[in-house]
């Protein structure tokens, strides 16, 4: 297979496995969970480097999912103390696992096969290069391992849709409906964990916070319906991983650390021209509105008017400034509550039914 | 007491002992406050927002003067919590989906700027990466003093507006009826974390950061219920844990300062989650096996009381 070709791939899945995930946590409040799931993995592939003797993929995944409940426990046990909040939790916990982590790999594993900072921001550029043998093929291994977890997150979100949406907008709800919203949250965070480890090797465990929650936040952004906001963050997930890879490729950088960076971009994007409530959209509809309350005042103006104004008359009767009463006047015309003739301006018919409707609880 | 004898004497050790203990009263003063106003991780996203920063600054200016570095990195730290606040006040995104967008996206640009530093052929730039962990043993004097004058910054902010920093914390809208300017109140306490930041940038790293603003005030807070007792606890937890992981790192070979540091703080809060007296976990659980004894011999004495 072609390495640019495995180098999308592979990130593409990364994305679309973390993105099916994230949604889920963006919705929930808990998106700052896959950051300290993210960052205390780290001991638990270190142990269980320790224990098979080698950077073998199944225990490092055991490991992961087992140091991943672990935080997620300990965070819901803090925060049920009382004695912390819980945003304090998730920043106490996660740290800690991690100095673990880092104390273990620089005393035990120096000189061995698990760098630093391969865990932390991963190598996409060698996932063409391990390979495995699979029915007489050489398969990139990381491709194999992301494709798995992909299917195994699409399959967890497709067969428990209905639960998984119950009891993210009214978990009350779900746990009458007997859905037992904690055994999901667990199984929530177990996925999370494996496909954090997954993608250690090729975009590292700190930036898969990225390919996690970005995508999500963007269709959040874009959309009011879950399965639309499922479909679009995997869309922006690959979209990402072909274009960072691209811009990596040109600047000779990081290819996971530049999809994240593309990622973001979308996002600001997002932000400033969603057609739902980016800020742009936002800024048009409070002006067309500010244009039509300024519009339906300036009909009032002229109600009262035996003879019809002039433009400036109509300014110094509203102590408005000219300013103003352009845009006013234009949108009045426009919607045709007004007709000018020479200059002066009439109420329509159907002016005077709009200005009757407007003020008649006023008056 | 080997490691005493040593701080004194031993020049590197004492440099990274002073910066690890400024780190620490500095961490756990501003810390209280952010953890007040619950607003915990917003540390954590700045630290991560400042990576880009430090690389930016390496790139414009060719040095790695830790002075320019760390301006570099509090601007785009500074720049990160102002993204966070914004996304809040003009999207519907909740506060943890601003928090890991702004500390993820901002984290990544600042990966892709350090391998394209690393890709060039700038052979200064070894080194530059430490600021991911932190790297104490590099601690100089001329590094101390720069820590020690944010220090100063951050901690004279704190005296000289305390009362309003203190209403802030526990009734904005109160604080907002007085007149206070309450948003700008809240923007500058956000800054001086990043201040914070900047200090603990060389000694524990982007990554570590978010612990130092967290786990002594998190501790302190169990011991007390006075602001201002809380704050001195604060500080005195975030020293003590500076200095003993820096104390103890140095005692042992390839042990990194940064995550020994973060150990001991979190040792530090167990222990006062647990032991702390009323709010402490042990003593509440003691309390209540008694009153169980208590209330299973009252019944046995009531036998009317049994079905």
């Amino acid at each position: 297979m072609n390495p640019d070709v495995v180098i999308i791939l592979t990130a593409a899945l990364v994305a679309v496995a973390g993105s099916l995930l994230g949604v889920f946590l963006v919705l929930r409040r808990q998106s700052m969970m896959s950051d300290a799931i993210s960052h205390s993995v780290l001991p638990g592939i270190v142990g269980a480097f320790w224990i098979s003797g080698g950077s073998a993929t199944l225990p490092a995944l055991v490991g992961a999912a087992m140091v991943g409940l672990l935080t997620v426990g300990s965070v819901q046990l803090l925060e049920r103390s009382g004695r912390l909040k819980a945003d304090a939790a998730i920043g106490v916990v996660f740290p800690l696992l991690f100095s673990v982590g880092v104390i273990l790999v620089s005393l035990y594993f120096r000189d061995v096969h698990l760098d630093l900072d391969a865990v932390l921001y991963g190598e996409i550029a060698y996932a063409p290069l391990n390979t495995l043998v699979l029915g007489g093929r050489e398969v990139p291994e990381s491709l194999l391992l992301m494709g798995g977890l992909a299917a195994l997150n699409f399959i967890f979100v497709t067969a428990l849709f209905k639960e998984l949406k119950v009891s993210t907008f009214d978990p009350g709800l779900a746990a009458t409906l007997g859905f037992v919203p904690a055994a999901l949250h667990y199984a929530l965070m177990t996925l999370l964990s494996f496909t954090t480890v997954g993608a250690f090797q090729s975009v590292g465990a700190v930036l898969i916070v990225a390919f996690v929650i970005i995508p999500p936040a963007c269709a959040f952004l874009l959309t009011q319906r879950l399965a639309v906001m499922l479909w679009l963050s995997a869309g922006i997930g690959v979209l990402a991983s072909a274009a960072g890879y691209g811009l990596a490729l040109w600047l000779n950088s990081s290819i996971a650390g530049m999809i994240a960076t593309v990622l973001g971009v979308i996002f600001v994007a997002c932000v400033l021209f969603s057609p739902l409530q980016g800020l742009v959209a936002t800024q048009q509809r409070r002006s067309r509105q500010r244009q039509e309350f300024s519009a339906r005042l300036l009909l009032t103006a002229l109600h009262e008017q035996t003879l019809a104004p002039t433009v400036s008359e109509l300014a110094s009767r509203l102590e408005w400034t000219p300013a103003l009463v352009g845009p006013a006047l234009a949108h009045a015309l426009r919607a045709g509550w007004l007709v000018e003739r020479s200059g002066r301006f009439e109420l329509t018919e159907q002016g005077r039914l709009i200005q009757h409707a407007s003020f008649r609880d006023v008056s | 007491m080997g490691g005493l004898t040593e701080l004194l004497t031993d020049y590197t050790l004492r440099n990274v002992a002073l910066g690890s203990a400024l780190l620490g009263i500095t961490g756990g003063v501003i810390g209280g406050f952010t953890m007040l106003r619950r607003q915990s991780l917003l540390g954590d996203a700045v630290a991560h927002a400042a990576l880009p920063g430090v690389c930016l600054a390496f790139l414009l200016t060719g040095t790695k003067a830790p002075l320019w570095l760390l301006l570099g990195g509090g601007l785009s730290g500074w720049l990160g919590a102002l993204a966070v606040l914004a996304v809040l006040r003009q999207t519907r995104l909740s506060e943890d989906a601003a928090l890991g967008t702004v500390l993820s996206g901002f984290f990544g640009f600042g990966i892709t700027l350090l391998t394209y530093i690393q890709g060039g052929d700038n052979a200064n730039q070894a080194g530059l990466d430490k600021f991911l962990f932190g790297q104490a043993a590099t601690i100089v004097a001329a590094d101390v003093t720069t820590m020690a004058v944010l220090a100063a910054v951050g901690l004279g902010t704190v005296a000289l507006l305390f009362k309003e920093f203190k209403l802030l914390s526990f009734d904005p809208t109160y604080a907002a009826t007085l007149g206070y300017p309450t948003g700008r109140l809240g923007a500058l306490l956000t800054s001086l974390a990043v201040v914070a930041v900047m200090i603990g940038l060389q000694t524990v790293g982007v990554v570590l950061m978010a612990a130092m603003l967290i786990a002594p005030p998190a501790a302190a807070r169990q011991w007390t219920d006075h602001l201002g007792h809380m704050l001195g606890l604060s500080a005195l937890f975030g020293a003590a844990a500076g200095v003993s992981g820096a104390v103890i790192s140095a005692g042992t070979a390839n042990l990194p300062t940064g995550p020994v540091i973060i150990v001991v703080a979190s040792v530090l809060l167990l222990v006062s989650l647990l032991f702390a007296p009323r709010r402490g976990l042990v003593w509440a659980g003691l309390a209540h096996r008694r009153r169980a004894q208590a209330l299973r011999r009252h019944t046995r004495a009531t036998p009317e009381a049994q079905p």
